[in-house]
């Protein structure tokens, strides 16, 4: 476009539209945002339809069209509940042992296992759902909202996005992790770095708000519940101690209110069984009673099963009565942690409250309580953790002086005899990291080591979670206690886990090296992939068509500023013609097909030459005025 | 395993001082983290801990000083640094991050740092001694302390233990201090083994005083 050649000396060109962007997203459970960061200052990119930040992490399946994503998934729950997928964070690497029924009623229908898998590891294998006739993962579902942020983010900024940083509950386990960056990249994001929530909120707060100490971050979302005791100093983050519980948050203040209900119900009708979708209604209602109850003292709700309809009443009180033991448990855990970071709440320089759920009055009361402050909630707790992620993806993608230190939030260790564990990497080490343990047979001649992989605190393997299993085989035959087997276990910045082992007295060097899986294989991976593939296509048709859009519009705006200036060098016939060519542009910009669009802004170009050439020289003309030669040099350096 | 890679280092650094550059083929040193012709980092080679944060061999260290070459190393390796940057560097500068996270832990800590410390004089030395009391005084010293932290119950009791430890921890670190700087290396490796059951003493009588407090 010639107009957009053409720049007032000092100003800067326009970027590029095809330039990528990276930017920063906060995949929660209840909701989700997508920020970007420039310049050090971000911003949470809202809907061009309503200037909403949130999008509620919502799916809906209907029929053939394309799934819907956020308020307008949610608006199908009332009419459509079976075609509704929401808190899908929950499930992430989960599987279906650890499903959270409401009255023995699951909120999803759940996919049998095609491999009928035996008890044992049928809890390891990540659950599917059944949602309007398909079969989906966890995975596929994230990675469908994680495509509508995108495309939000793209047309907010007029950029295609291809890179982003996510962020992950600090207390999210490998599995939960790897699920995550495997969902990004089917909706055909490169994860430039799994951040975790609190750190990435503490970024907000440190690079915005200066904030200069020891902080405690108490983070309690729609789903997880994390805190983390940092240290923050001239740009740099250091991560003292993390602790949480993947499965504790604003869902289960949901639950326990539902639940009241539902005995409620049970005390005037008898026992009842609830469908999943009379589950979902009644969690929906059992959520908008909590959030009344934020700043209202008491209110009446309905819940409907098979045909009927009870009303029930709940003040503020009693909400806080039935949520407190769980707000206790997050008291419990900070507690925990404050003594692992070997600090007490008088060495904090301040506690910042992030995530939805803290808007409820107790877990504020509870955690000024705790720490002996009133809580930091200056940026807003639902937007700071997507703000941080836009930060750091900026200094990733910029270059920055800040550095970012986190820590393994949960040990990991190695199965040994009698289902022990032996810790190979303690919680709260800092990343990355690589440890390795020596290991030796038990058998004379044994020629193969079985190597079970698991994360968690407690002694006995059943109690922590399984990540891999693997064998070792090719060491060379040796009396019991001649070999010495070498596992290394190392985690990257992105909290992901490589375990390899090597038999070492012999120089064989038979070496397995296993990312651990969560139940999803490569080959349904790559399946996965391309399928997404196919809907790229699709989707890259209409981002073409919002970049035209973009284009033509900045070249209208770019037409229009110099007309302004210079619009006296215009004859009448020449001004006709632009305007005409403008109309056109306009017209096709209304219009679902992109190359009507580039026809008429390529028109408009070839209608507005003669106006940029005299531009041209009248902008020469206007440089050389009262300007002396020695001036002249200097002149003409300025880029332009 | 860096400990037993720390060894097998200084022996290749005494053979050779120059080598290839991975990237541009020039030559650089071998100590050199990054290319002083193309400016590409370097891999990450073996070396000990104190060298590896540019901190002189020698047991009393100050903290501030461990955080600022620590950190001061991590702003230039840290993978955050070469996110966009092609997969080998991506590979070293994990390499190199892991490695400072490791010196950086074994140096925190006085008793890990003496262990380590001990093994850069003596590269062939292994630190199995410690799994076993040949020191009689050492014996008598630990078995009194655990009978007085198995038979206490109130916080006071606790603490009590906690400040013996503390003492004898400190006693210890000063013994350490000086066998060091005498180059007494038999003293220093029973200091290090009589700090490595204080610690563990120490450790198990916080763990007592955090559940009491519960």
């Amino acid at each position: 476009m010639t107009l957009l050649d053409i720049h007032e000396p000092g100003e800067t060109p326009v970027p590029h539209a095809r330039d990528d962007v990276a930017v920063g997203i906060d995949l929660g459970t209840t909701n989700s945002l997508v920020a970007y960061s420039s310049q050090t200052s971000p911003e949470v990119l809202r809907s061009g339809r309503d200037g909403a930040s949130l999008v509620p992490s919502v799916v809906a399946y209907l029929d053939d069209a394309r799934p819907l994503v956020g308020v307008d998934a949610r608006n199908q729950l009332l009419e459509n509940p079976d075609r509704v997928v929401s808190s899908i964070k929950r499930l992430m690497g989960r599987g279906a042992g650890d499903l959270k029924t409401l009255a023995g009623t699951l909120p999803y229908q759940i996919a049998e296992d095609p491999d009928g898998g035996d008890g044992a590891n049928k809890s390891d294998r990540m659950v599917r759902l059944k949602v309007a006739g398909r079969t989906l993962t966890p995975v596929e579902i994230s990675a469908t909202i994680l495509d509508h942020l995108r495309e939000r983010a793209e047309q907010a900024l007029g950029k295609v996005v291809t890179r982003a940083v996510v962020t992950v509950p600090a207390y999210f386990d490998d599995a939960a992790r790897t699920a995550t960056r495997d969902a990004a990249r089917i909706a055909g994001l490169e994860v430039l770095r799994l951040v975790n929530e609190p750190t990435a909120a503490a970024l907000a707060y440190g690079l915005d708000k200066k904030a200069e100490g020891t902080y405690a971050v108490y983070d309690l979302g729609g789903g997880t519940f994390d805190i983390s005791i940092l240290r923050m100093h001239m740009g740099v983050f250091q991560v003292v101690a993390t602790g949480g519980d993947a499965a504790l948050g604003g869902d289960d203040f949901d639950h326990v209110i539902a639940e009241k209900f539902l005995a409620e119900r049970k005390l005037k009708h008898g026992a009842e069984s609830l469908s999943s979708e009379e589950v979902k209604l009644a969690l929906a209602t059992a959520r908008l009673a909590k959030e009344c109850l934020t700043d209202q003292d008491s209110g009446e709700w309905h819940v409907e099963v098979g045909g009927v309809t009870t009303q029930h009443v709940l003040s503020q009180s009693e909400l806080e009565a039935a949520i407190a033991p769980l707000v206790e448990r997050t008291m419990e855990i900070c507690r925990a942690t404050l003594a692992d970071a070997d600090v007490t709440a008088k060495d904090l320089a301040g506690v910042v409250l992030v995530g939805g759920s803290t808007r409820v009055p107790l877990v504020r009361s509870q955690v000024a309580a705790l720490f002996q402050c009133e809580p930091l909630s200056d940026i807003n707790p639902e937007e700071v953790v997507a703000l941080g992620a836009a930060l750091q993806a900026e200094a990733l993608t910029q270059g920055s002086d800040m550095l970012l230190l986190d820590v393994t939030p949960l040990s990991l260790g190695i199965e040994t005899m009698g289902g022990l564990i032996e810790k190979v990497v303690p919680r709260n080490t800092a990343i990355p990291v690589a440890r390795g343990q020596e290991f030796t047979t038990y058998q004379d001649g044994q020629t193969a080591m079985a190597i079970h992989v698991v994360q968690g605190e407690r002694e006995m393997v059943d109690q922590n979670r399984s990540l891999a299993r693997f064998e070792l085989t090719g060491i060379p035959p040796m009396v019991a206690g001649a070999a010495r087997i070498l596992v290394t276990y190392s985690v990257d910045a992105d909290g992901l886990l490589t375990v390899s082992a090597r038999e070492e007295t012999t120089g064989t060097e038979q070496e397995v090296s296993v990312k651990p899986s969560y139940g999803i294989d490569e080959d349904e991976l790559a399946t996965m992939l391309r399928d997404s593939m196919v809907h790229a296509r699709e989707d890259m048709t209409e981002r073409l068509l919002v970049e035209a859009r973009v284009e033509a519009e900045r070249a209208l705006l770019a037409l229009d500023s110099a007309l302004a200036v210079d619009g006296d060098l215009l004859e009448k016939k020449e001004r006709d013609n632009i305007e005409t060519g403008v109309a056109v542009v306009r017209q096709a910009m209304q219009g679902d097909d992109r190359d009507p669009i580039n026809e008429a802004v390529e028109a408009l170009d070839e209608a507005v030459h003669h106006f940029a050439e005299q531009r041209m020289d009248r902008g020469i003309r206007d440089a050389l005025t009262g300007v002396t030669v020695d001036q002249l040099d200097e002149n003409m350096k300025e880029p332009t | 395993m860096n400990d037993s890679q720390s060894s097998d280092g200084s022996a290749s650094a005494r053979e050779a001082t120059e080598t290839a550059c991975w990237s541009c083929d020039g030559t650089v040193d071998v100590r050199a983290l990054f290319c002083h012709t193309c400016g590409k980092i370097q891999p990450c080679r073996p070396t000990d801990h104190f060298t590896r944060l540019g901190l002189k061999p020698q047991f009393e260290l100050d903290p501030d000083e461990l955080e600022r070459q620590y950190i001061g190393f991590q702003r230039r390796f840290h993978p955050d640094r070469f996110a966009t940057a092609p997969a080998t560097e991506k590979t070293h500068s994990l390499q190199h991050a892991t490695a400072l996270n490791e010196a950086y832990a074994v140096l925190g800590s006085s008793q890990s740092r003496a262990l380590h410390l001990l093994e850069v004089h003596n590269p062939e030395l292994k630190n199995d001694a410690s799994t076993t009391i040949d020191d009689p005084e050492l014996l008598i010293l630990v078995m009194e302390m655990r009978e007085a932290l198995a038979s206490a119950e109130t916080a006071g009791q606790i603490a009590e233990v906690i400040d013996a430890a503390t003492e004898a921890i400190e006693e210890c670190q000063s013994g350490l201090t000086k066998a060091f700087a005498a180059d007494e290396l038999d003293l220093a490796q029973s200091l290090a083994a009589r700090l490595s059951y204080l610690d563990k003493i120490s450790d198990e009588a916080r763990l007592k005083a955090r559940s009491h407090l519960n």
